[in-house]
């Protein structure tokens, strides 16, 4: 739940052309965090883990949202992002390998089910 | 009078599929070129080279579908194929073969929601469900319960909240050292484990819904505390995944007072799941995992679209609210 205010508020801060990555190991959060991002931003279906489709596109709310996964990726093409990152759309990368520029946040475990979340 | 056929084609993920299927629902041919073994050195699928070999292979995957139904492009009077989700480079190229193939023939095309492909799958062959029925459908990248009124559509009941069931399989299994792909990997080291050793959490969230990110988590800590043996880790982790798709399958039958069941998607391949949900229909093992069978299926009740209205068709990665 925290995890999903901390996305809010940071969201209010995103236009569109931005790109955030958001790591952290397995288990952090992270899919979490960028569905509370998503909701701030008036996206109110589906947010999942992107892992198998490498890349998802919330439509409906205001702006586009990318919702990319690079976790299986050995290196990132730049012209598949092409397709999923635009000036148009607020993208948010796991796992992003050094493949964009972009705004961090880090999502850490802290001991039980604390998380530390830096930007 | 030979039975119309539908010439099926899917290329949303790693597998290069064609098939053959006649609108009464027999499969002529099913042929699927697996990219798996490139994959695994790489842990996974890489799009650009997803992409790359489903324009190698489309063609040769083709002419291995018709020779084996014992047709050729002039017995074929319509074609099909999956639009999305996917990944889009590799949804575009069946996209682009499929236009160019039934504009060149003059025949109609049907667009195929890969997930509906999925439901229906148990609509195809000799055993067929009728509708209506539910059918859980769980792989690498999806997982959700649908309610099939008639199999021209489905309504989705509840789906999961985070991980797809095979994504569970698929990072345990890494959490474990066991390889990829996870689920033939944990069922394996499962066999030689206590499946209650470990109470892992069973989550139900909403009416109906799935969520398997904190399971996950709670691997993740077990391991990192020194728990084992991995037998009984996997065992006891592949029994909380099986518990919650049982479990929910069964509460969504109850609710909606139905009791045909169906099951569909590559996590349909589990052993421990195939046991748990006996009496339910579970279509043979390569019309479960990704096939273009289950495309050319669902085409059969959907809408054909004439030329030149079908132009214009693009692949989709997009999710609607």
């Amino acid at each position: 739940m925290e995890t999903e205010a901390h996305a809010a508020e940071f969201a209010a801060t995103l236009a569109p052309g931005d790109v955030v990555f958001v790591e952290g190991e397995l288990g952090a959060g992270k899919t979490t965090w960028v569905r509370g991002a998503a909701r701030a931003l008036g996206f109110r279906g589906p947010v999942t883990s992107p892992t198998f489709t490498i890349g998802q596109v919330y439509a409906g709310g205001g702006a586009e949202i990318a919702h990319l996964d690079l976790y299986r990726l050995e290196s990132v093409d730049p012209w598949l992002l092409d397709d999923y990152v635009t000036p148009e759309r607020i993208a948010f990368v796991e796992w992003p390998k050094g493949a964009l520029e972009g705004r961090r946040v880090l999502i850490e475990h802290a001991g039980g089910d604390a998380r530390e979340i830096t930007t | 009078m030979n039975p119309s056929l539908i010439l099926g084609i899917e290329t949303s993920c790693d597998d290069t599929c064609a098939a053959l299927v006649t609108e009464q629902g027999e499969v002529r041919s099913n042929v699927v070129a697996s990219q798996g073994l490139i994959h695994e050195k790489y842990g996974g699928v890489v799009p650009e080279i997803a992409s790359r070999r489903h324009l190698e292979l489309l063609d040769a995957v083709m002419a291995d579908a018709l020779e084996g139904a014992g047709a050729t492009l002039e017995d074929v009077d319509r074609i099909a194929v999956t639009r999305g989700p996917g990944l889009i480079g590799a949804l575009l190229v069946g996209v682009a073969e499929a236009k160019a193939l039934a504009a060149a023939r003059g025949l109609p095309l049907t667009p195929v929601d890969h997930l509906h492909g999925h439901v229906v799958a148990g609509t195809l062959g000799p055993d067929a469900v009728e509708a209506p029925y539910l059918c859980l459908v769980a792989s690498g990248g999806h997982t959700f319960i649908a309610r099939v009124e008639e199999p021209s559509s489905y309504t989705v009941l509840g789906s999961t909240l985070d991980d797809a069931a095979g994504e569970a399989f698929d990072k345990g299994a890494r959490i474990l050292g066991l390889g990829y792909p996870g689920g033939p990997a944990i069922q394996k080291a499962a066999e030689n484990g206590d499946p209650e050793a470990f109470d892992f959490p069973r989550s139900y969230p909403g009416e109906l819904d799935f969520s398997f990110s904190g399971l996950k988590t709670s691997l993740l800590y077990k391991v990192r505390d020194g728990a084992g043996p991995v037998e009984d880790l996997a065992a006891s982790y592949q029994r909380a995944i099986v518990d919650a798709l049982a479990t929910r399958l069964g509460q969504a039958a109850r609710r909606e007072g139905i009791d045909r069941l169906a099951i569909g998607g590559g996590v349909a391949a589990n052993a421990e799941l195939r046991e748990r949900l006996e009496g339910a229909a579970i279509p043979p093992f390569e019309l479960c995992t990704d096939n273009a069978a289950m495309i050319a299926g669902a085409a059969r009740f959907l809408p054909a679209v004439e030329y030149p209205g079908y132009l214009d068709l693009d692949a989709s990665a997009r999710i609607h609210a």
